[in-house]
């Protein structure tokens, strides 16, 4: 436990692996791969209800449309700690980025579930094949990228960990490689461990030198592929609902993935203080809680104007299932922003909890309308995903789960609780007040 | 070191963009420019009897290069038909019966529409989506395809089919017989056995000649529209019909093509590749002067 000292702004979490929500999303992920082994024995009609009219379904509107933009909570801090240079937020980075690197990965994973011919996606490594103008070869090269950028900006924990640990899966390691060298014969562990103790001690400043060049790849690169997620469905205006159609899809999505990507960080920081009884980290809450309801503000204003300079604003109030869920959409967009606007919300857990779900839902919605139930391929097509389509969404999105819960409890992840006593000991007000009544 | 570092980011960055630039221009060859010296079939809907010899040809000559198996209707034990009901990963034509009003029946034909300026090929990822310069073909290459069904998604008129119940799926739709028959006999399989001559195959602008000329010989017989000639910036495969086209399953469509908005809107966005190479060095200025701010305020660096 010596380690964490000398990393004092994250903390590893000391609680047993082996939970009860650990088994839960452990069974789940287990029928999820179930059913992708099922798909690649069986192929994609087997499993799924995806059809010529409807050749994406929720394994790309959910894993991938809408599962990136919830992993951009690592985006959305990192503009604010290293451009906005709010350093007050650090403590929350690590957490945010290991969600968005499981995010990105898993989304990639389940594109090689959802295409037909994975095999063959080495093309997009071969100049030959690419094809600049397609959003989808934009959107494929800044994710891989991406993936890797994020494993680079996970680095200083491990560093951490190789640095002050004692190694003693390495020294096992070399004990099973070597069987001369017998327990007592430790002088080659010994020059071993030290040598990797030195050897990171002397990458670590080197590595944190040049890490800023790879944050700013890594700010750069969701830009593109965010705004691209949008450009992919600008190529079928005469599918795609004219509520949701417009040249603006890019800057839409863009500005989307910001605000999802703080309420998402909300979002997590409240689930896990609450699941690890940790105190809530209201102080920084509430300043990601205060950016939230300009951005959907713009967003609103760009997606009312559009409507207003195409002259579709009648399609709104038709009252049929697209305006519905155009309105559903912007309620809850425009209502999560609203209470948002309002300065003693963000202190309040509570509320913090409930705005974060609303942004996250009206955002999510959002991409859902545009890849799915705004996409009206023509008469005769129907969609709705098969039980197991579902459960391979599932499963993955529980393999992320899981994933999270395993290494937080390995690596130094989450901030230290002591170390911003001093600016983060407010107390959930009300759930003290109600344990006082009770 | 930290100037040469970000120089170097920067080289990269501009010359990886420089790369993607210089590949094609694809879709976008300036609006309204048609060739009409491209290949393509004019469909007369008015001459079809519906035997569906165009759709047995295209089977039989076409079954092995793409990966087309006959499909059984339930009631066939023996095997004996092919009942395809649609489009699909087998079938790469289909002709179907519009049963109107007034008696006004109409026989139609559905195969790729060889677009002048095809959204399959603008979206297509990898390459597997081509249009042949010379001939105007929309050729696909399972070869390259990985199955994205972006293609699908992009297409206006739904042709691309995809081969759900397959292990090894690939994309379906009309090659003129590029592989097959074109090469061989030098025209497509269905028309070289349409009884009736419903199905003409040359070259974009006679066909073209040639159904205005039949509009204004037979002006009861038609309507007076050849559907294909503007719809998404011009197609190669051409219908006349005696029914108003919407009717037929041939949907109405804009001028422009699809792949022009969006491309035009990708362009310019990363026109030259320099916004997001700004945007980077931007991003990189800012951060380096945030830790140089912190380091003077006498805060210690942290990691990350």
């Amino acid at each position: 436990m010596r380690e964490h000292e000398h990393s004092k702004e994250f903390v590893r979490v000391h609680s047993p692996i082996l939970t009860k929500p650990f088994y839960f999303f452990l069974a789940l992920s287990l029928v999820g791969v179930y059913f992708i082994i099922l798909r690649f024995v069986r192929g994609i009609g087997a499993v799924s209800n995806l059809s010529d009219g409807y050749p994406w379904g929720i394994w790309i509107a959910y894993d991938v449309a809408t599962g990136t933009a919830i992993a951009c909570g690592g985006y959305a801090v990192a503009i604010l700690v290293y451009i906005r240079n709010r350093w007050q937020y650090h403590p929350l980075i690590r957490s945010a980025i290991l969600t968005s690197l499981f995010g990105y990965c898993l989304a990639g994973f389940s594109v090689m579930v959802d295409i037909g011919r994975p095999w063959n996606a080495y093309g997009f490594f071969m100049p030959s094949r690419w094809q600049p103008n397609s959003a989808m070869f934009e959107v494929a090269l800044c994710i891989m990228g991406y993936c890797v950028v994020q494993i680079i900006e996970f680095f200083p924990s491990l560093l951490c960990v190789l640095e002050h640990s004692k190694l003693k899966w390495l020294q096992k390691a070399i004990y099973h490689f070597h069987p001369r060298h017998t327990p007592q014969d430790e002088a080659l562990v010994r020059t071993t461990v030290e040598w990797v103790h030195s050897a990171t001690a002397w990458f670590h400043p080197k590595f944190n030198t040049i890490l800023i060049f790879i944050v700013a790849l890594g700010l750069v690169l969701p830009t593109m592929h965010q705004s691209s997620l949008g450009s992919l469905m600008l190529i079928a205006p005469t599918k795609l609902h004219p509520l949701w159609h417009t040249g603006f899809l890019p800057l839409l999505f863009l500005i989307n993935c910001m605000y999802m990507g703080y309420a998402i960080v909300i979002l997590e920081s409240l689930v896990s203080s609450y699941l690890l009884k940790r105190e809530y980290e209201v102080e920084e809450l509430s300043g990601l809680a205060h950016i939230i309801p300009w951005l959907a503000a713009v967003w609103l204003a760009v997606r009312l104007g559009d409507l207003i300079q195409r002259d579709q604003v009648a399609l709104v109030f038709k009252g049929d299932k697209y305006s519905l869920f155009f309105l559903l959409e912007f309620l809850l967009l425009a209502g999560g922003s609203l209470l948002l606007f309002e300065s003693k919300r963000w202190r309040s857990p509570r509320w913090l909890f409930a705005t974060a779900v609303m942004m996250l839902l009206g955002g999510a919605l959002y991409r859902f309308n545009v890849y799915l139930i705004g996409f009206i391929p023509g008469t005769g097509w129907r969609y709705f995903p098969s039980f197991a389509e579902l459960m391979i969404s599932v499963g993955i999105v529980s393999i992320e789960i899981l994933g999270y819960q395993v290494l937080i409890k390995f690596l130094p992840v989450l901030p230290n609780p002591h170390m911003h006593r001093d600016i983060a000991h407010v107390k959930p007000p009300k759930a003290a007040e109600a344990v006082a009544r009770a | 070191m930290r100037t040469t570092s970000r120089r170097q980011f920067l080289k990269l960055l501009g010359a990886t963009g420089a790369g993607l630039l210089a590949g094609r221009p694809c879709a976008a060859r300036g609006a309204g420019t048609v060739n009409n010296d491209e290949l393509g079939m004019l469909y007369d809907a008015t001459r079809c009897v519906g035997c569906k010899a165009c759709m047995a040809a295209c089977k039989r000559v076409n079954r092995d290069s793409g990966g087309l198996a006959y499909e059984r209707a339930p009631f066939d034990q023996d095997k004996l038909w092919d009942a395809p009901a649609d489009l699909s990963g087998n079938t790469r034509t289909l002709i179907k019966l519009y049963k109107g009003p007034q008696n006004r029946w109409s026989y139609i034909k559905y195969s790729c529409m060889h677009c002048q300026e095809p959204s399959c090929v603008s979206v297509c990822p990898v390459s597997a989506m081509t249009k042949d310069k010379a001939t105007g073909i929309v050729d696909y290459d399972k070869n390259k395809c990985i199955g994205c069904r972006y293609c699908q998604i992009a297409c206006p008129f739904s042709i691309p089919r995809f081969q759900w119940e397959r292990k090894a799926p690939q994309i379906v739709k009309c090659d003129l017989c590029r592989n097959t028959n074109l090469r061989g006999k030098g025209l497509p399989a269905c028309a070289e056995v349409c009884p009736t001559g419903a199905i003409t195959f040359g070259r974009r602008g006679d066909l073209l000649r040639d159904a205005r000329g039949r509009i204004e010989a037979n002006g009861g017989r038609y309507v007076n529209y050849v559907y294909g000639e503007h719809e998404v910036g011009g197609t190669n495969h051409l219908y006349l019909a005696g029914v108003p086209f919407p009717r037929l399953g041939l949907p109405r469509l804009p001028a422009e093509a699809p792949a022009e908005f969006s491309e035009r809107i990708q362009h310019t966005i990363y026109k030259g590749f320099i916004a997001p190479v700004a945007l980077y060095g931007m991003l990189c200025i800012i951060a380096l002067r945030n830790r140089k701010k912190r380091e003077s305020k006498g805060i210690q660096e942290e990691e990350e």
